[in-house]
C-alpha cells in the first residue's frame, strides 16, 4: 500500500522534473547571464576553499616539507601509512576514538528518544514548556564552558565528590579527572549532558505528527499508557530514528575532538588521545612536525567516516527501512 | 493539573489504568525535575562563585548563593586582564562581520540554486554537497592558508567558513517553498533576477534568515580552535573563547594533551582563584544567555526545516 503511493509520488516528482527540466539555448543562458556570472565566483570560491584542500592529500604520499611545496617535495608511495599503521600510538587513537564514538552515538540516540517520549507524556503544557527550554540551553555554550563546568563539578571540592562524601560512599574525594577507567564514561556523560534537549527536538516534531487516531483506537482497544509508547510512539519515530543514524553515522569519528582535548590530560592520556588530536599533535609539535603523517592520518580518518555512511545505507536499504540516498 | 482532568473526562471511556496512570506521571515528573536540575545547577553554581569574595570561596561549600558578595572578581576580568579585553573585540569583530557576510554569502548562492530554471541547477548542487562530506583535513587547510596568508590575520575568521553546505541546503529548502507564481508575475512586470531576490524573496525570507544568522553568530561567539591554530602566536587576534581557555587552563590539572604533566591541583588553585573563572566563565556566556529566547525559536524553525524534510 504505503509502496505504490511512494511510487506513485516519485513518478509525479519525475514527470514534474521533466517539464522543469531546464533548456540549454542561447535564450536561456543570455537571459540567466546574472545567475551564471555569480554562481561562478561563488564556484572559484569554492574550489579554493573546498576543493583544493583535497589536493593536499598527495602529502601523504610524500616527505612533504613545507620550503618545498608540494610540488618539490620527494615522493614516498606508501610509507607514510605503513608508519602510522605501525605506531602503537595510532592504534590505539583509533580505539578511542571509535568507543567513544559510538558510546557518545548509542546513549545520545536513546536518551534524545527516552527524554523526547517521556517529555511528550507531560499534560500540563506550561511544565513541558519549562523543561524543555531548560534543556536544550547546554547546546548553545562552547566546549571551553561545558568542560570547565563538568572539570569544576568533578574536582575533589566539586558537588560530586561533596555528595559522595555526604553519603559515605566514598571517604576521600575520589580524583575522577586523572582515572583513566571514567575518562569515556566522564566524556559520554557531558555530551549527553549538553545535547540531550536539543537532539530530543527532532523526535518531538516528529512525535507531534503522529496520527492521533492511532492513538485513539489504541485506547478503545485497551492500551494503556505504556502500550501506547512502545507500540505507537516508538515504531512512529523508526524513520526519523534510522535517517539520524545515518547521517550521525558519518560523524561518529568527528565527535572525538574539542571536549577530549579540553578534558584530557597527562593522566589519561592513553585513553582520551583521538585522531583528531593525534594529526593536531603533528602539525603543531614543534620539534617533531609531519604534515605528512598527519595528512595520512586525516585520509584514514575521512575514508572510515564515508565507508561508515555508505555501510549504514546500504543495511538500511536491505532492511526495507528509509534512506539517505 | 486542573485542566488536565478537565480536558481528559469525556475523553476516557475506561478510567481502568488511573492508578497506573498517576504512578506513572509522578515517576515522569521526579526524572524530568532531575533532569532540569542536573542542567542548570552547574551553571548556577558558577554564577554563585563569581559573585563571591575569592579567598572565601577557596573552603568550598558555595551551592546557589554566594556566601560573600563582592564584584571583584567582575572588576578584574574587565580592566585588570587585557587579553580577555582584546579577545572581546574581536570576537565581537568576528560576530558582526561574520555572520553579515555569511548570511548575504549563503543568501545570494541559495536563491540561484533554488531557482528551477537555472541552468546549472543540479550540477552546482552537488558541487556543494560533495563540500559537506568529503573536507581535506585540518593540514591541509592550514597549509593552503599559510600559503593565502590568511593566518595570522583576521580574514581567517570570516572568509573561509563564509559559504557554507548546510546553511545552504536550509536557505534553499526554505526557498523552494516560495510559490513561483510571485516570481513570473514580477518578471512579467520586468523585474531582473537580482530584483525579484531582494523585492520579493528577501522579505518573505526573514525568518530564516534570523534562523541562519544567529546560527552563525552563535558559531562565531563560541569560536576558539581558529585561533588557536591559526592566531596562536598573534594576541591581537585572539578570540574571547580562547582567552578563557587560557584563564581556565592555567588552574586545571589538564594541561593539554602534549605536556604530558598535570599540576597539581593546589599549587594551581594559587594561579587565578576559582571566582575569578567563575566571573569570565558567566561573562563569557551571558550574550548567549540574553538572546537565548530568539535562539529557541528560530534554531528549532531551521532545524526542523533541515533536519526533517519530508
Amino acid at each position: 500500500m504505503e509502496n505504490t503511493v511512494s511510487q506513485q509520488e516519485k513518478l509525479k516528482q519525475l514527470t514534474e522534473k521533466e517539464l522543469n527540466k531546464p533548456k540549454f539555448t542561447a535564450k536561456e543562458f543570455k537571459r540567466q547571464w546574472v545567475l551564471i556570472a555569480i554562481s561562478a565566483v561563488y564556484v572559484i570560491y569554492g574550489i579554493i576553499f573546498y576543493y583544493l584542500p583535497l589536493i593536499g592529500w598527495i602529502m601523504a604520499f610524500q616527505n612533504f616539507k613545507y620550503y618545498d611545496g608540494i610540488a618539490g617535495s620527494k615522493f614516498v608511495g606508501l610509507d607514510k601509512f605503513k608508519f602510522l599503521f605501525s605506531d602503537k600510538t595510532f592504534l590505539l587513537v583509533i580505539r578511542n576514538t571509535f568507543a567513544m564514538g559510538a558510546l557518545n552515538l548509542f546513549f545520545s540516540t536513546v536518551m534524545a528518544i527516552v527524554f523526547a517520549i517521556l517529555l511528550n507524556e507531560v499534560r500540563n503544557r506550561h511544565f513541558k514548556k519549562t523543561i524543555q527550554t531548560i534543556s536544550y540551553l547546554p547546546h548553545f555554550l562552547s566546549w571551553i564552558i561545558v568542560v570547565a563546568i563538568v572539570h569544576d563539578a568533578l574536582t575533589s571540592t566539586g558537588i560530586i565528590n561533596e555528595l559522595l562524601l555526604k553519603f559515605g560512599i566514598v571517604d576521600k574525594a575520589y580524583p575522577f579527572l586523572g582515572d583513566p577507567n571514567m575518562f569515556w564514561g566522564i566524556v559520554t556523560f557531558s555530551h549527553l549532558w549538553k545535547e540531550t534537549g536539543w537532539n530530543a527536538i527532532i523526535y518531538l516534531a516528529a512525535i507531534t505528527a503522529i496520527d492521533p487516531c492511532l492513538y485513539e483506537s489504541a485506547a478503545i482497544d485497551g492500551a494503556g499508557r505504556f502500550q501506547k509508547m512502545w507500540y505507537i510512539t516508538l515504531p512512529s519515530l523508526r524513520p526519523t530514528i534510522i535517517i539520524l543514524l545515518i547521517m550521525n553515522m558519518g560523524n561518529v569519528l568527528n565527535a572525538g575532538f574539542e571536549l577530549q582535548y579540553l578534558l584530557g590530560n597527562g593522566l589519561v592520556q592513553s585513553v582520551s588521545k583521538t585522531i583528531d588530536i593525534y594529526v593536531l599533535d603533528w602539525a603543531l609539535n614543534a620539534r617533531n612536525t609531519d604534515y605528512s603523517l598527519g595528512t595520512a592520518a586525516g585520509i584514514f580518518k575521512t575514508a572510515v567516516s564515508l565507508a561508515l555512511i555508505f555501510l549504514t545505507n546500504t543495511i538500511a536499504k536491505k532492511t526495507g527501512d528509509e534512506r539517505l540516498f | 493539573m486542573n485542566d488536565e482532568i478537565a480536558l481528559q473526562k469525556p475523553l476516557n471511556h475506561k478510567r481502568k489504568m488511573a492508578t497506573e496512570d498517576i504512578i506513572f506521571t509522578i515517576f515522569n515528573t521526579i526524572f524530568l525535575v532531575l533532569f532540569a536540575v542536573v542542567t542548570l545547577y552547574p551553571v548556577l553554581n558558577t554564577l554563585a562563585y563569581s559573585f563571591n569574595e575569592g579567598n572565601d570561596a577557596v573552603r568550598g561549600g558555595i551551592h546557589l548563593l554566594p556566601r560573600r558578595w563582592s564584584l571583584d572578581n567582575y572588576k578584574e576580568i574587565l580592566f585588570e586582564r587585557p587579553g580577555i579585553r582584546q579577545g572581546f573585540i574581536v570576537t565581537l569583530g568576528r560576530t558582526v562581520l561574520g555572520t553579515f557576510t555569511a548570511l548575504a554569502a549563503n543568501a545570494l548562492l541559495s536563491f540561484i540554486l533554488s531557482r528551477k530554471k537555472f541552468l546549472f541547477k543540479s550540477s552546482l548542487s552537488l558541487f556543494w554537497v560533495i563540500t559537506m562530506y568529503a573536507s581535506g583535513g585540518l593540514i591541509p587547510v592550514l597549509i593552503l592558508f599559510r600559503y593565502l596568508h590568511l593566518t595570522s590575520s583576521f580574514w581567517v575568521y570570516i572568509i573561509p567558513g563564509m559559504v557554507s553546505a548546510f546553511n545552504l541546503m536550509v536557505l534553499r529548502t526554505y526557498m523552494e517553498g516560495i510559490p513561483d507564481s510571485l516570481e513570473e508575475s514580477a518578471q512579467l512586470e520586468g523585474a531582473g533576477y537580482m530584483r525579484i531576490f531582494w523585492s520579493i524573496i528577501t522579505p518573505l525570507c526573514k525568518p530564516v534568515y534570523a534562523t541562519i544568522a544567529l546560527f552563525v553568530a552563535v558559531y562565531h561567539w563560541n569560536a576558539w580552535f581558529d585561533a588557536m591554530l591559526y592566531n596562536r602566536f598573534d594576541p591581537q587576534f585572539t578570540t574571547l573563547q580562547y582567552e578563557l581557555r587560557k584563564l581556565l587552563d592555567s588552574v586545571s590539572a589538564s594541561t593539554g594533551q602534549t605536556s604530558g604533566t598535570a599540576v597539581t591541583e593546589a599549587a594551581a588553585n594559587t594561579i587565578t582563584p576559582i571566582t575569578v573563572r567563575a566571573a569570565a566563565t558567566i561573562a563569557t556566556m551571558a550574550p548567549i544567555i540574553a538572546l537565548y529566547p530568539f535562539l529557541q525559536r528560530y534554531f528549532v524553525t531551521g532545524l526542523t526545516i533541515g533536519g526533517v524534510k519530508e
